[in-house]
């Protein structure tokens, strides 16, 4: 049995997971922080 | 904790120290994962399998740390009424959740050499999953009631949920010392660590790089949510006229 191949999949899972909630989450800020700053220009 | 409670107020800390934990939790993660995977030494039982200890302890802490923080957030809520604990307790939920499930998931997948199975119903594991599907119920609770609470946080029921499911944090901490179990006793305690120091150091890298990572995450999410509120709140007013 390959210990490294366990390893790698441990470590992917955790890196992709936390990335596309990272990713996820940034572009939802983005998002609702520049709708907010267009309303409050628009002011 | 009230001088944070204006929205305006947190977000002149909130902006600045989200890239800062963001990038800094990056760091430290990338540099205690290259040493833990390959500085230290593999170990003489568990072999190269042991490098799992570096991701799948700080996610199971982070797991039962953002319950604790829903709970102290639901607290804030209910007893004192600040306007953000709301916000902070919703914000928490998703990495929670996300990080409850890496350590199930690396949890298993450590299993499987170690233990010849992928999974075991024993206490330590099945209170784990009972915090997962807590996660999600909160999650799904406060997503329909978010027209209930106020200022996009969550409604009184969501907050007393996230409140009694903290029982559940002393279960699984004390899981492995109750039942006879697969998973193995404690061995990073208050009065030290059974774990051998050339392999331990590279945790600490890793434990403070996902905290600041998931710190950054809930600063996006609170971010979000009060920016999100900031727009509800002036269509509304535009809609009155």
């Amino acid at each position: 049995m390959n210990q490294w191949a366990f390893v790698t999949a441990a470590y992917a899972v955790t890196f992709i997971g936390t990335a596309l909630v990272s990713i996820h989450s940034w572009r939802a800020m983005r998002s609702a922080e520049r709708q907010a700053d267009a309303l409050s220009t628009r002011d | 904790m009230h001088r944070f409670a204006n929205p305006a107020r947190f977000l002149k800390i909130a902006r600045p120290l989200t890239g800062w934990f963001f990038w800094l939790g990056l760091v430290l993660l990338l540099a205690g994962a290259g040493c833990g995977l390959f500085l230290t030494p593999a170990d003489y039982l568990q072999g190269q399998t042991v490098r799992i200890l570096y991701i799948h302890v700080p996610a199971a802490w982070l797991g039962m740390g953002g319950w604790t923080g829903i709970a102290i957030a639901a607290l804030m809520q209910l007893v004192w009424r600040h306007p953000l604990a709301a916000v902070a307790g919703r914000a928490i939920a998703g990495p929670g959740a996300l990080f409850t499930a890496i350590c199930l998931a690396t949890g298993s997948i450590w299993g499987r050499p170690t233990w010849g199975t992928w999974w075991e119903w024993d206490g330590r594991m099945t209170s784990m999953l009972v915090l997962l599907f807590l996660y999600l119920g909160y999650i799904a609770l406060a997503n329909a009631s978010a027209r209930q609470a106020e200022q996009g946080g969550v409604s009184s029921v969501t907050a007393i949920f996230g409140l009694v499911g903290a029982v559940n944090i002393p279960i699984i901490n004390r899981s492995v010392v109750w039942w006879n179990s697969l998973h193995q006793g404690p061995s990073i305690t208050l009065r030290g660590s059974s774990i051998d120091g050339s392999l331990l150091w590279p945790l600490g890298l890793t434990l403070l790089g996902f905290s600041l990572w998931f710190g950054a995450i809930v600063l996006m999410r609170m971010r979000t949510i009060l920016a999100r509120n900031k727009v509800e709140a002036r269509m509304r007013r535009l809609t009155r006229g």
